[in-house]
């Protein structure tokens, strides 16, 4: 495995210098674009392509983390970017990011609906960095053929009844995100004893955890191979889509709401080409097309209105009404020892 | 002068994908975030997550390794008695699925193991109990032992080809029964074979993080996965890679016996 981590930071660094050599010569007419995998309908690129005659280059990322560190070396300077709320947060803090000019961004202010943007205050204060490209909460995805009773708090999945059934997100936050939340505490708390409490509870449910997963919460539970399972409301609706006898409840203590958006860094060396591609993708049509794709919440009003199947269009779960819940609480920048203590606990309920 | 340009391409090779890449990992092991020489990321093996999640890996990877080694040994031995033509299809079929992505391979373990999965789909058409094993140890160590198997087999028939047919003839003649000529004659000359195998089979074992995260539901913190999770969740490269020197003292042992062991580098011929 050595080799293997020292292969990949090689091609890291390949990639990075590789990018940057394009970057030099930017006379040609191109937008560098990073985001997440499988997170835009491939077609909308040909289209801004055809449109604009800007090529886009576009790389993709697994993890706001695998992001972050290429983006803070400076070496591959990318011109759009779309990282998660509290990366946003994170960005803005090491100074990062340019300020976006809504002027040249007709559609931003056009077509995201108001509460996106009040949500989104969470992570960046005044709507100066981010547009909201996606959003959603997290909640529980059970099969109502193996849960008979209603699902409403996050402490089922502590029941001992379920013991073997049920799926928790890999992932640090999240994770943590559970634990809290049940307990009455925020996301974001960095107070000790709270998080001591929410590390045991982590442990005491480890034995009745079937797997640790991410994308595959999905998979297993379409395949009706764990009861319940904690999941983000985009692939929820997908999993309904192949497995009708899912239902997706976001818990009563509250939950995780997240918003994804565009960013433009410091360093991007096609500003004015950055503009347009993000004005692009606020098109609502380019919206409506995206949505259908990646089946994850837009928070672009103006596709939701153009969505043709009512039953989507009118969704609980793609579109829950955000003024209906007073406990959604979006996630926050730590800070490195922060960070640090999250991860610290999270190791050592996972070595339990 | 000609034998030097030979080796251009593959001492460049190794410049840019071993050895740069090797410095890089030292370079953040032995650094913090600001860039300031420390210990502290090597000595952060001794708190109780990462001393467990190595002895874990540790655990899990000798298991393997004996399992492998004694479907191996017998395996190696048969294919040896063989003639030549027949042989070669076994070693073929052996070696088959390696030409599929290892990656693959694991994951088509896991729907073979899952709970509504081809196995158990078997064995409750047959009215037969379930097999409870993914995401335990257990099915860890079934994923290490069936993708590094042939590792352990090839070496190994690789020295038991090799020992002269007379040596064996001659123990025999001088009053050995087939044991005493086995543990006498065939086990010592086939050493170096057995250590080849059992490095090749514990490295890759010990520092697995997919087979653990595929098979194991990543409820078995193995060290690979806490070297794989500074990367590419944390973010802290600088602990990752501290980690990740301690194990390498792991590997580099295991080599230099391997290289003590086996002078003439046979049993690495494949």
């Amino acid at each position: 495995m050595k080799k293997l981590l020292a292969l990949l930071l090689c091609g890291c660094l390949s990639i990075a210098a590789l990018t940057g050599c394009g970057n030099s010569s930017s006379k040609e007419n191109v937008v560098y674009v990073y985001n997440w995998g499988e997170y835009l309908d491939p077609e909308t690129l040909e289209l801004f392509e055809q449109e604009t005659g800007i090529k886009v280059i576009y790389d993709e990322f697994e993890t706001n983390e695998i992001m972050y560190p290429k983006v803070e070396a400076g070496s591959s300077a990318y011109d759009v970017i779309c990282p998660s709320d509290y990366m946003v947060n994170k960005m803005i803090e090491n100074d990062l990011l340019q300020e976006i000019n809504y002027d040249h961004i007709p559609n931003a202010k056009a077509n995201i609906g108001a509460d996106y943007y009040r949500t989104a205050r969470d992570f960046d204060p005044d709507n100066k960095y981010c547009i909201p490209y996606c959003w959603g909460t997290v909640g529980i995805l059970y099969n109502k053929t193996m849960v008979d009773e209603p699902v409403t708090s996050w402490s089922i999945l502590w029941d001992e009844k379920y013991a073997g059934e049920i799926l928790m997100q890999d992932s640090v936050r999240d994770a943590f995100m559970v634990a809290l939340m049940m307990k009455g505490y925020s996301c974001n708390t960095l107070d000790e004893k709270e998080l001591r409490e929410a590390t045991d509870l982590l442990i005491a449910q480890k034995p009745l955890v079937q797997a640790y997963v991410i994308d595959q919460v999905r998979d297993k539970m379409i395949g009706g191979e764990a009861a319940l399972g904690v999941i983000y409301s985009g692939e929820a609706i997908f999993t309904q889509r192949e497995n009708p006898d899912l239902e997706y409840v976001i818990p009563e203590e509250g939950s995780n709401v997240w918003i994804d958006g565009w960013v433009i860094p410091k360093n991007a060396p096609n500003v004015e080409n950055a503009e347009k591609f993000i004005n692009f993708m606020c098109r609502d049509d380019i919206a409506l097309m995206n949505f259908e794709y990646i089946t994850y919440s837009t928070p672009n009003v103006a596709a939701q209105a153009l969505i043709e199947d009512e039953e989507i269009r009118n969704s609980k779960i793609a579109f829950p009404d955000l003024s209906q819940y007073d406990n959604l609480e979006a996630f926050k920048y730590l800070g490195t020892e922060g960070d640090a203590l999250y991860n610290k606990l999270w190791k050592e309920a996972m070595s339990n | 002068m000609n034998k030097k340009l030979l080796s251009a391409p593959f001492l460049f090779w190794s410049a840019l994908f071993i050895i740069i890449p090797l410095c890089m990992v030292f370079y953040y092991g032995l650094t913090d975030q600001t860039g300031a020489f420390t210990l502290e990321n090597i000595k952060a093996i001794a708190t109780p997550e990462h001393s467990k999640a190595l002895w874990e890996a540790i655990k899990l990877s000798v298991i393997s390794t004996v399992i492998c080694f004694f479907l191996a040994y017998p395996l190696a031995m048969i294919l040896t008695g063989m003639s030549t033509s027949k042989n070669s299809l076994i070693v073929l079929i052996f070696i088959l699925p390696m030409w599929m992505n290892f990656l693959l391979r694991t994951m088509a373990w896991q729907t073979l193991l899952e709970k509504t999965g081809v196995i158990n789909g078997i064995l409750s058409a047959l009215h037969l109990p379930a097999l409870k094993i993914i995401n335990t140890p257990s099915a860890i160590v079934l994923g290490m032992v069936y993708n590094f198997l042939p590792f352990m087999v090839l070496p190994i028939y690789n020295v038991l080809v090799k020992i002269d047919p007379n040596v064996v003839n001659a123990a025999r003649d001088l009053g050995a029964n087939s044991v005493q000529t086995f543990l006498k004659i065939t086990l010592p000359l086939s050493v170096p074979g057995i250590i080849s195998g059992i490095t090749m089979v514990f490295v890759p074992a010990l520092t697995t993080f997919v087979i653990s995260k595929i098979l194991g539901g990543s409820k078995v913190l193995l060290i690979g996965n806490v070297i794989e999770q500074e990367f590419t969740q944390t973010g802290n490269w600088h602990l990752g890679s501290g980690l990740s020197i301690v194990l390498m003292l792991f590997i580099i042992f295991n080599m230099v016996i391997s290289a003590v062991t086996d002078k003439d580098g046979e049993a690495n011929a494949l």
